[in-house]
C-alpha cells in the first residue's frame, strides 16, 4: 500500500495541475481580450481607448469585473428561474473545455485526445443549447428571438465549419491535434491550395460560430436590443461576454493549430509561438469588427448554405485530387475546383431573387 | 497519458470549470444589491407597456434550416473516419465517398430550387 499511495498522488497532481493551470489563465487571457479589442477598436476610430485605470488602462478589465459583480441581478418575474440561472453557467464550461485539447508544445497539451478535432467541435457546438436556454428562459421577446436568431445562425455555420476541418485529418491522417500539427513539419497546411481556402472557410465559419462582426446579428442593437442576454444584468451578463471572449480565444487557436503550424517557428519556445500565432487571429478579427458593417439575416443565412457550404465540399474534392493525382496538375485542379464553385455559387447567390410562390413560402409566412 | 486517464482529467476537468462561473454568480450575491420592483421586474420592451407573452409559437423555417442541418452534420461526421483513412481508402473510398456527398449535395440543390434556402 505504501508503494501504491505515492503513485495515486502523483496522477492526481498530474491531473490537477493542467485543470489549474488552464482555469487560472484563460479567465486573465479572456479579461485582457476585452482590453486588447477595446484599444484596438479605439485606434480604428481614432479614439484613445481605456486609459485612466493604471498605466495605459492595464487595470480596466480588473475595474469591469468589480464594477459587474456589484450590479444588481435582475431576473424578470415571469423568467423560468432555473433556465434562467443556468444558461450562463452552461455557455462558460464548454468554452473552458475547448483549452484542454489545444497543443501549445509537443507535450503542453492538457488532454492529447486522438479524437481531439472532433471533440473540439462537439463541445464547441454546446453553447448553442445554452444561449436557447437564455432567451427562452428569460420570457422576453428580443430574448427569445435572439436565440432563434442565433440558434439558426449557429447551426448554420456549423456545417461549413465542420466540413472545411475534414481536409486537414485527410491529409495528416490523424484527429490528434498535436499529430496534426506534427505533420505540418516543414510545410504549414495554409500554403498548400486546399489548406488556404480551408484557412478561409474556417475563419470566416468561425467568426460566425463566436458571433463576431460581421456575423454578430445575435447582438444586433439596433434590431432586437441586445438579443438572448436582453434580460441579463450584472454578474451573469458577464458571463456570456467571458463565453464569447473565451470561445474566440480557442477558435483563434485551434485556426493556428490546423493551418499554422501550431506551435511551430524558428528560435522562440513552442508555447510563445502558439500565443503569437492565436494572438494575430484575434488582432485580424478585431480589424475585420472595426472594418466590416454587419450582414443582414437573409444575407447571412443565404451565404452560408449557398456560397461556404458548397465551397467546402469542393475544397474537399479539391484536397482528395491534391493527394490522388499529386504535383502541379492535382494542385491546379484543386485550385479550379474551388474557385469555380465559388464563383458559380456567388454569383447564384446574388442573382434577384425570382418570386417565390412554391408552398415553403406559403407554410413559412402563415 | 492513457486515453482512460485523459477522460478521467476531462471529467475532473469539468467539475472543476463549474467554479469559474459559478463562483462569480455566489459572490455577487452577496456584494451585489437586490432591490426589486414591480416595474423593474417586468420584461424589457424598450420602456413601452408589456403586450402579449413572450412564449409563443414560432415560425416554421427555422424547423427547415434544423432538418438540413441534421442532414449534413451527420454527413460531416460520417466524413471524418473516411478523412483519417483517406489515404488507404485510395480512389475505391473517394469514390464510395464521392456517392455519398454527391446525394446529399442534389439534396441541397432540390432544396434550393425549392426556395427552402430563403429568408423570408
Amino acid at each position: 500500500m505504501g508503494m501504491i499511495l505515492p503513485e495515486w498522488i502523483n496522477t492526481l497532481i498530474r491531473l490537477v495541475i493542467p485543470i489549474g493551470i488552464i482555469l487560472a489563465l484563460a479567465p486573465v487571457g479572456m479579461m485582457y481580450l476585452t482590453w486588447l479589442e477595446r484599444k484596438v477598436i479605439a485606434r480604428i476610430q481614432d479614439r484613445v481607448g481605456p486609459n485612466r485605470v493604471g498605466l495605459y488602462g492595464l487595470l480596466q478589465p480588473i475595474a469591469d469585473g468589480i464594477k459587474m459583480l456589484t450590479k444588481e441581478d435582475v431576473v424578470p418575474a415571469g423568467a423560468d428561474p432555473i433556465c434562467h440561472f443556468l444558461a450562463p453557467v452552461i455557455i462558460v464550461v464548454p468554452a473552458l473545455f475547448l483549452f484542454t485539447v489545444l497543443p501549445f508544445g509537443p507535450r503542453l497539451v492538457a488532454a492529447s485526445l486522438t479524437t481531439g478535432l472532433l471533440f473540439f467541435v462537439a463541445i464547441g457546438s454546446l453553447g448553442t443549447l445554452a444561449i436557447f436556454m437564455a432567451g427562452w428562459g428569460s420570457r422576453n421577446k428580443f430574448s427569445l428571438l435572439g436565440a432563434a436568431r442565433t440558434a439558426a445562425q449557429l447551426i448554420a455555420y456549423e456545417v461549413p465549419l465542420v466540413l472545411s476541418l475534414v481536409v486537414v485529418p485527410m491529409i495528416a491522417g490523424s484527429l490528434n491535434l498535436v499529430e496534426i500539427v506534427r505533420a505540418q513539419q516543414g510545410r504549414w497546411f495554409i500554403l498548400t491550395p486546399w489548406g488556404f481556402t480551408g484557412f478561409f472557410l474556417l475563419l470566416t465559419a468561425g467568426l460566425a460560430e463566436v458571433n463576431r462582426t460581421p456575423f454578430d446579428l445575435p447582438e444586433a442593437e439596433s434590431e432586437i436590443v441586445a438579443g438572448f442576454h436582453t434580460e441579463y444584468s450584472g454578474m451573469k451578463f458577464a458571463l456570456f461576454y467571458m463565453a464569447e471572449f473565451l470561445s474566440t480565444l480557442a477558435m483563434s487557436g485551434l485556426i493556428s493549430v490546423l493551418f499554422l503550424g501550431g506551435w511551430m517557428g524558428p528560435l522562440l519556445p513552442d508555447w510563445l509561438w502558439m500565443s503569437l500565432k492565436t494572438f494575430l487571429l484575434i488582432f485580424v478579427m478585431i480589424w475585420i469588427r472595426g472594418t466590416f458593417p454587419r450582414f443582414r439575416i437573409d444575407q447571412l443565412m443565404g451565404f452560408a448554405w449557398k456560397v461556404l457550404l458548397p465551397v467546402s465540399l469542393a475544397n474537399i474534392l479539391g484536397a482528395a485530387s491534391c493527394v490522388l493525382i499529386a504535383g502541379f496538375w492535382g494542385n491546379l485542379l484543386a485550385a479550379l475546383l474551388v474557385f469555380g464553385t465559388f464563383l458559380v455559387t456567388t454569383q447564384l447567390w446574388l442573382q434577384p431573387k425570382p418570386q417565390l410562390t412554391t408552398r415553403w413560402v406559403q407554410v413559412g409566412s402563415s | 497519458m492513457s486515453d482512460r486517464v485523459i477522460y478521467l482529467f476531462l471529467g475532473l476537468f469539468g467539475l472543476a470549470a463549474l467554479v469559474v462561473p459559478l463562483l462569480p454568480v455566489v459572490l455577487a450575491r452577496f456584494v451585489a444589491p437586490k432591490r426589486p420592483g414591480q416595474e423593474k421586474l417586468k420584461p424589457y420592451e424598450c420602456g413601452m407597456e408589456v403586450e402579449g407573452d413572450a412564449w409563443v409559437q414560432f415560425r416554421m423555417q427555422y424547423y427547415l434550416f434544423a432538418i438540413l442541418f441534421v442532414v449534413f452534420d451527420v454527413e460531416a461526421l460520417f466524413l471524418f473516419p473516411w478523412a483519417v483513412i483517406f489515404r488507404a481508402a485510395g480512389i475505391p473510398g473517394l469514390i464510395a465517398i464521392g456517392a455519398f456527398v454527391g446525394i446529399l449535395a442534389l439534396g441541397l440543390i432540390y432544396a434550393w430550387q425549392e426556395g427552402a434556402l430563403e429568408w423570408e
